[in-house]
């Protein structure tokens, strides 16, 4: 049933436990089951990376270093995974992936690194649970 | 790719894109453009003959596709003293100067020495810019009346909440299309554009700055000119790596130093201020779809196409509505992580990044904080890395004692290193081990000189054993000068 699977992370403490939960829906379907990590660039991240890393190349490092963490757990649970980094605002950019693709499911954290932001502009985990055609897994 | 290839992507390769965000960059540079302006102690043309110039120069001659460059208020800061001192067509001369200090930079390929800004005192500049940028906001409520705090509270509100329901059209802009409106058919007659100065409808021309061309004109405008370049620079450079990550491609930093400094060459000739590359006008090209140079020759130029035809529209803009719009501006420069991070970092990154700020805050002037935020942190890494480590070991039956020196040996160490050598111990023979140290300069070859003079002046015999190749070679061309000199 869920034997491809998008996750969605950030690498805040509710990504974290999405993995868990995504890890655990792929062994439900025993082998063949395949997990998609997804990470999402924004211009607020571009800017505060850049600041803090000093340039483009190391921000880049910084945000593979987050995710081979991600591609370890999956590897470690014998789960095949691959790695997508996209650049734009996150949750049209994750709509727009996630609706491209064929997945049978979209596992994502219920609140991403910054809560300040989330209660400005309101989640980008509300807009992805209206908008993508799969079913979603929303992580408290 | 061949060079012509590559030209013809970067102009070519999302036309629509380019053109659409174009437009939406023109709208958003009119009020900055202007309030930089009255920032700087200029008439709003002069910004706005700066950002069409800028914009359209670069658009040409930059490093980065997709980077917005025009008037700026980390510039326009710099400017003031100039301004009010000795007036327009110093600044303008001023301007050009700037442009060519820019050149040789991206000349002689010196945009590397952008790395010896640590990223701390990067943070600290960029706050204090949001934080100047609000406080130059704070004289246009001086003396107000309710009606004013009103409109810049509608200003505020409509940029914020418009983007919950539309993201099509930038709320900055429709902020002061409504608030301007509201003021101009209640006829509330609170202060406006025009009232800060002349918008004539022409097309900026060229005209050389109308100054003596004496030496005295050019130490007037120097130290302005040299503050603006590397200020300029150095938020032309960090922008530019910010568009590097957004959109996942590389730019060439060098050509990118050059192409300010030819945009600013130009700018200054034809009545325009200083400019350089802005990090948010950027972010909304980048957000808005443009990617290649044609956006900002696009943006530029639907500039001044609606300065000519909207002038008169323009300077009915009330300042409120200004302020407004700058309030938001300085809200989203302010790099708020840093704040809240400020616990998680290390102690000292957090000082520089305050005594960066601090210092801007007290002097209003970015190069100066820069500078000191750069000058703090070179003594805080001499304070870490002058720490050396002294082991002393006694070998009693052979009279001797060996000390094995771990660390850097320079100027800022030898006194510690001088304090923990012991020159009273008895002994026949001293050993000085420097297998694990680097010695760096004459400071380290007189610390060990003393050393050794000072146990030979007591009858001990001293042996110096584990210099690195460096080291000896320092220490033979120290010496071989102290011989010569007839010591």
């Amino acid at each position: 049933m869920f034997k491809r699977i998008l996750l969605a992370v950030d690498g805040s403490e509710h990504a974290d436990r999405a993995a868990e939960k995504a890890i655990g829906l792929a062994k439900l379907q025993g082998a063949g089951a395949s997990v998609e990590l997804v990470y999402v660039v924004d211009a607020k991240k571009s800017k505060s990376d850049v600041l803090k890393y000093g340039d483009s190349d190391t921000a880049t490092y910084k945000r593979k270093e987050m995710l081979q963490v991600y591609e370890a757990k999956l590897f470690n649970k014998g789960i095949k995974s691959e790695t997508t980094v996209l650049f734009g605002s996150p949750a049209e950019t994750i709509i727009e992936h996630a609706n491209d693709g064929k997945y049978d499911c979209l596992v994502m954290g219920s609140r991403g690194r910054n809560e300040f932001q989330t209660f400005v502009l309101g989640g980008v985990s509300h807009k992805v649970m209206k908008h993508v055609k799969a079913p979603v897994m929303l992580v408290k | 790719m061949s060079y012509a290839e590559k030209m013809k992507n970067e102009w070519f390769g999302n036309v629509k894109g380019d053109i659409l965000s174009g437009v939406v960059v023109a709208l958003a540079l009119i009020p900055e453009a202007i309030a930089f302006s009255i920032i700087a102690g200029v008439d709003p043309m002069v910004g706005l003959y700066a950002a069409f110039c800028i914009a359209v120069v670069i658009a040409f001659v930059g490093g980065r596709p997709g980077m917005i460059s025009g008037a700026t208020g980390a510039m326009a800061l710099l400017m003031i003293t100039l301004v009010a001192d000795h007036g327009l067509e110093y600044l303008l001369a001023a301007t050009i100067l700037t442009g060519i200090i820019q050149v040789l930079f991206g000349v002689f390929k010196l945009a590397s020495v952008m790395k010896f800004v640590p990223r701390s005192v990067m943070i600290g500049f960029v706050n204090a810019l949001a934080i100047l940028i609000f406080m130059a906001q704070l004289q246009h409520f001086v003396g107000e009346t309710w009606i004013m705090y009103m409109l810049v509270a509608l200003t505020l509100a409509i940029i914020y909440v418009l983007p919950k329901f539309t993201k099509a059209v930038p709320s900055p802009l429709v902020a002061i299309v409504i608030v301007s409106a509201v003021a101009i058919f209640m006829n509330m007659g609170v202060r406006t554009v025009g009232d800060m100065g002349a918008l004539p409808a022409t097309l900026p021309m060229f005209a050389l700055p109308n100054i003596p061309l004496t030496f005295e004109t050019l130490m007037i405008i120097l130290p302005y000119s040299l503050a603006l370049a590397m200020v300029g620079l150095l938020e032309s450079l960090l922008t530019a790596s910010i568009v590097d990550d957004m959109t996942d491609t590389d730019s060439d930093k060098n050509k990118e130093s050059r192409g300010q400094g030819v945009a600013n060459m130009v700018t200054g000739c034809f009545g325009g201020m200083a400019g350089c590359a802005m990090i948010g006008q950027a972010v909304i090209n980048v957000k808005s779809g443009g990617r290649g140079r044609l956006s900002s020759l696009v943006a530029g130029t639907v500039l001044m196409f609606l300065i000519l035809v909207l002038g008169d529209l323009v300077v009915q803009i009330p300042m409120a509505a200004l302020a407004g719009v700058m309030i938001m501006v300085s809200i989203s420069t302010f790099d708020w992580g840093s704040v809240l991070n400020l616990h998680k970092i290390p102690k000292t990154d957090a000082i520089v990044m305050i005594v960066t700020v601090g210092t801007v805050v007290y002097t209003h002037d970015l190069s100066k904080g820069v500078f000191a935020g750069v000058l703090l942190s070179a003594i805080f890494f001499a304070a870490k890395i002058s720490k050396v480590k002294v082991e002393k070991y006694v070998d009693k039956k052979a009279a001797r004692i060996t000390y094995q020196i771990t660390g850097q040996l320079f100027f800022a160490s030898v006194t510690e290193l001088l304090e923990k050598v012991d020159f009273e111990g008895k002994a026949d023979e001293v050993v000085i081990d420097l297998h694990n140290a680097h010695m760096w300069d004459d400071s380290a070859v007189g610390a060990i000189d003393k050393i050794e003079s000072k146990f030979k002046a007591r009858g001990v015999k001293v042996k110096i054993i584990g210099l690195n190749k460096e080291s000896t070679d320092l220490m033979d061309r120290a010496s071989g000068l102290s011989k010569a000199s007839g010591h």
